[in-house]
């Protein structure tokens, strides 16, 4: 029978299926951070247990960790104490850490890929629910809460009821200016942020076939912005490409074996998928969110639309409330409204890839003199590689902060926070009332939009610049 | 985990869609090892005026005191965003036993059933009907029959959970037990992949 990309590898996995009930899913690589870990930990011990495959697991610090002078302890209490108790978890149950410090730190989501622990075909698990992003691989990949993260400790499975699965094909070119950020937050304004809840994706269609890992990580990423478990992409020359020679990636002979394996890894041409979608590349532009979720986004040289004309109650008093928190009005553009913050970074924009963009836009030129501009690597070897090809130097010439590799001021835990009030153009995932600190107002957006709002201190369409 | 079978109490409304669980619980406030206490900041930033937790907002719910009870009541999309448990654990803290919106988010939904938090479903027209209830209204939900009802009208509505899951609940039992349980299968699985 033919088979979508996402049921040839769930099938492979499951272990046991338990009638009218989930399937025991067997998981092969469980990313740990410190924030969804303690608790499981502590779950395992109060039972008796030890973690059944710790070479499976790998772990670092990312949320918690401050993005400055990462060689002195935390200065705040608990976040210290937070990494110190992953730190000691790891080392009671044999867990590999890539932690404070260590050349391989950095967003779970970041590190995960460049080593090359990510591959084509795996089940892959982390109490995060960006782990969509590994999806990018071909890989089924998703985000689960503590309980499940204990599970995984014990048995290395996890019981799981199959989710639907959905396609979205997106077919033609990009206009410039236009990155993979843009098509996610294009397809999230159209089906809302619960439309694909319930559904695994798998994004197809030659728009993608054309994207780099690093904008198919994007894409991904976002997908449980819409609700979905998860997002994937079928492997092909591009993801080869990528892994082949990365620090965990198979060598010598195993390469071949496992190559042969990920060219099955696609959808069987007359596989039947639960809902379709298609999607014109030509149609997207550049995108900006207006809201308080990601799925209130608009064109950025569009308008905020008008909330009298929203037909269902529910989601008119949503619209009010979000343009009530963000402090816009309905009707109105945002180009040329000023920001006072810019935020590039984050599992979603972060990679090299993503600050060779940024670079290539703002050499030469300063930042406005109203805006703090942070710029974060996602991980320590995108740093390393940042200041390898001078980008570095680029950035600190424009007046950016260039911090040290974590989550940031995407979720308001560290000590990266946007002041109450201020706007923020955002590259990361979320814009969730306080999501970047109590009272902050985030306006997500591409690497490329944002640089543009660095340079000019207003929200700026990009390809006025370029 | 406590075996939930039964629960009949007044109800909390929470009238808004896509609540995501950086409201439920701020990411300023997951870093604690332990799975207690998160409660007191459950909705921290609707609940207090410039977080601080001397001066609570008097127009939201949770400050009011005609509103109590183990249910809360919200609309679609609830539980949203991150994937962190600890909106789950904040939920049942504050002494919620079960959740009741036309619609969950994934994630959500398994954290609030692997800590015997029960999320009930009903249909967008019946969550209608219970917010428009008087704050002195109780709800009965019975986990075995599938139902919830609303105790002076008798309606009722019959809301979908899987067989396992309802096992789990009615007696305690959680996923750790069972696929501890299988650990042979899953060895033998790796054994002849």
């Amino acid at each position: 029978m033919a088979k979508t990309l996402f049921d040839k590898i769930w099938d492979k996995h499951v272990v046991k299926q338990i009638e009218d009930g989930p399937s025991v899913l067997y998981i092969d690589k469980h990313f740990i951070h410190e924030v969804t870990s303690p608790q499981a930990f502590s779950g395992i011990e109060k039972r008796g247990l030890t973690v059944f495959r710790p070479q499976q697991v790998v772990a670092t610090a990312d949320h918690n960790v401050p993005t400055q002078n990462q060689h002195l302890p935390i200065k705040d209490e608990l976040s210290r104490l937070q990494v110190q108790q992953l730190i000691e978890n790891c080392k009671k149950h044999h867990i590999e850490l890539y932690g404070l410090g260590h050349p391989f730190q950095g967003i779970v989501h970041v590190i995960g890929p460049e080593l090359g622990i990510t591959q084509p075909g795996m089940t892959i698990v982390c109490g995060d629910s960006h782990t969509s992003t590994h999806g990018a691989f071909g890989a089924v990949a998703f985000g689960i809460g503590t309980s499940e993260v204990e599970m995984v400790f014990a048995s290395q499975c996890l019981l799981q009821s199959k989710p639907k699965v959905m396609r979205i094909n997106i077919e033609g070119e990009l206009h410039k200016g236009v990155l993979s950020k843009d098509i996610i937050l294009y397809i999230i304004s159209k089906i809302t942020a619960s439309g694909a809840t319930g559904y695994f994706v798998e994004y197809a269609g030659s728009a993608i076939r054309l994207l780099s890992m690093e904008a198919r990580m994007t894409i991904c990423n976002m997908s449980i912005e819409m609700g979905a478990r998860g997002g994937m992409i079928a492997p092909d020359e591009t993801t080869y490409a990528y892994i082949k020679g990365r620090q965990f990636a198979p060598g010598g002979e195993q390469w071949e074996v496992k190559l042969n394996k990920w060219k099955q890894l696609h959808s069987d041409e007359d596989a039947v998928f639960d809902y379709e979608i298609a999607v014109n590349a030509s149609e997207i532009e550049p995108m900006i969110t207006y809201g308080t979720n990601p799925g209130l986004g608009i064109a950025i040289n569009g308008c905020i639309p008008v909330t009298d004309s929203i037909p269902d109650e529910g989601e008119r008093k949503n619209s009010i409330k979000a343009l009530q928190y963000m402090g816009l009005e309905p009707g109105k553009p945002l180009l040329g409204m000023p920001v006072q913050n810019v935020f590039i970074g984050s599992c979603t924009n972060s990679r090299i890839e993503d600050l060779r963009l940024v670079a290539a836009l703002v050499k030469g030129k300063k930042k406005n003199a109203n805006v703090q501009v942070m710029i974060v690597p996602g991980s320590q070897q995108v740093a390393r590689q940042v200041q390898a090809e001078g980008l570095d130097k680029v950035f600190t010439e424009a007046g950016f902060d260039v911090r040290q590799a974590g989550c940031s001021a995407c979720l308001g835990m560290n000590e990266d926070k946007i002041p109450a009030g201020e706007y923020c153009i955002s590259t990361s995932n979320r814009n969730f009332e306080g999501r970047q600190g109590a009272g902050a107002r985030t306006l997500l957006a591409s690497p490329l939009t944002a640089a543009a709002a660095a340079i000019t201190g207003v929200v700026t369409d990009v390809r006025d610049l370029l | 985990m406590i075996p939930l079978q039964k629960i009949q109490s007044r109800f909390v409304p929470l009238p808004m869609e896509n609540v995501d669980t950086d409201q439920i619980i701020p990411a300023r406030f997951l870093k604690a090892t332990t799975r207690d206490g998160f409660g007191k900041n459950l909705f921290r930033d609707w609940r207090y005026v410039n977080n601080d937790d001397t001066k609570p907002k008097p127009d939201f719910v949770l400050n009011q005191s005609e509103y109590t009870g183990e249910i809360l009541l919200t609309g679609k999309n609830f539980g949203c965003g991150s994937s962190r448990e600890h909106a789950a654990w904040a939920i049942q803290d504050y002494g919620f036993k079960a959740v009741v919106s036309s619609f969950f988010a994934d994630i959500f939904k398994n954290n609030a059933l692997n800590n015997g938090l029960l999320p009930v479903k009903v249909s967008d027209d019946f969550l209608a009907q219970l917010f428009a209830l008087g704050n002195e209204s109780t709800l009965s939900i019975d986990v075995d029959k599938q139902t919830i009802t609303i105790d002076e009208t008798g309606k009722q509505e019959i809301f979908e959970i899987s067989i396992y899951k309802k096992t789990c609940l009615l007696n305690g039992y959680d996923d750790i037990d069972y696929l501890l349980s299988n650990k042979q299968a899953i060895e033998d699985f790796e054994m002849n992949r």
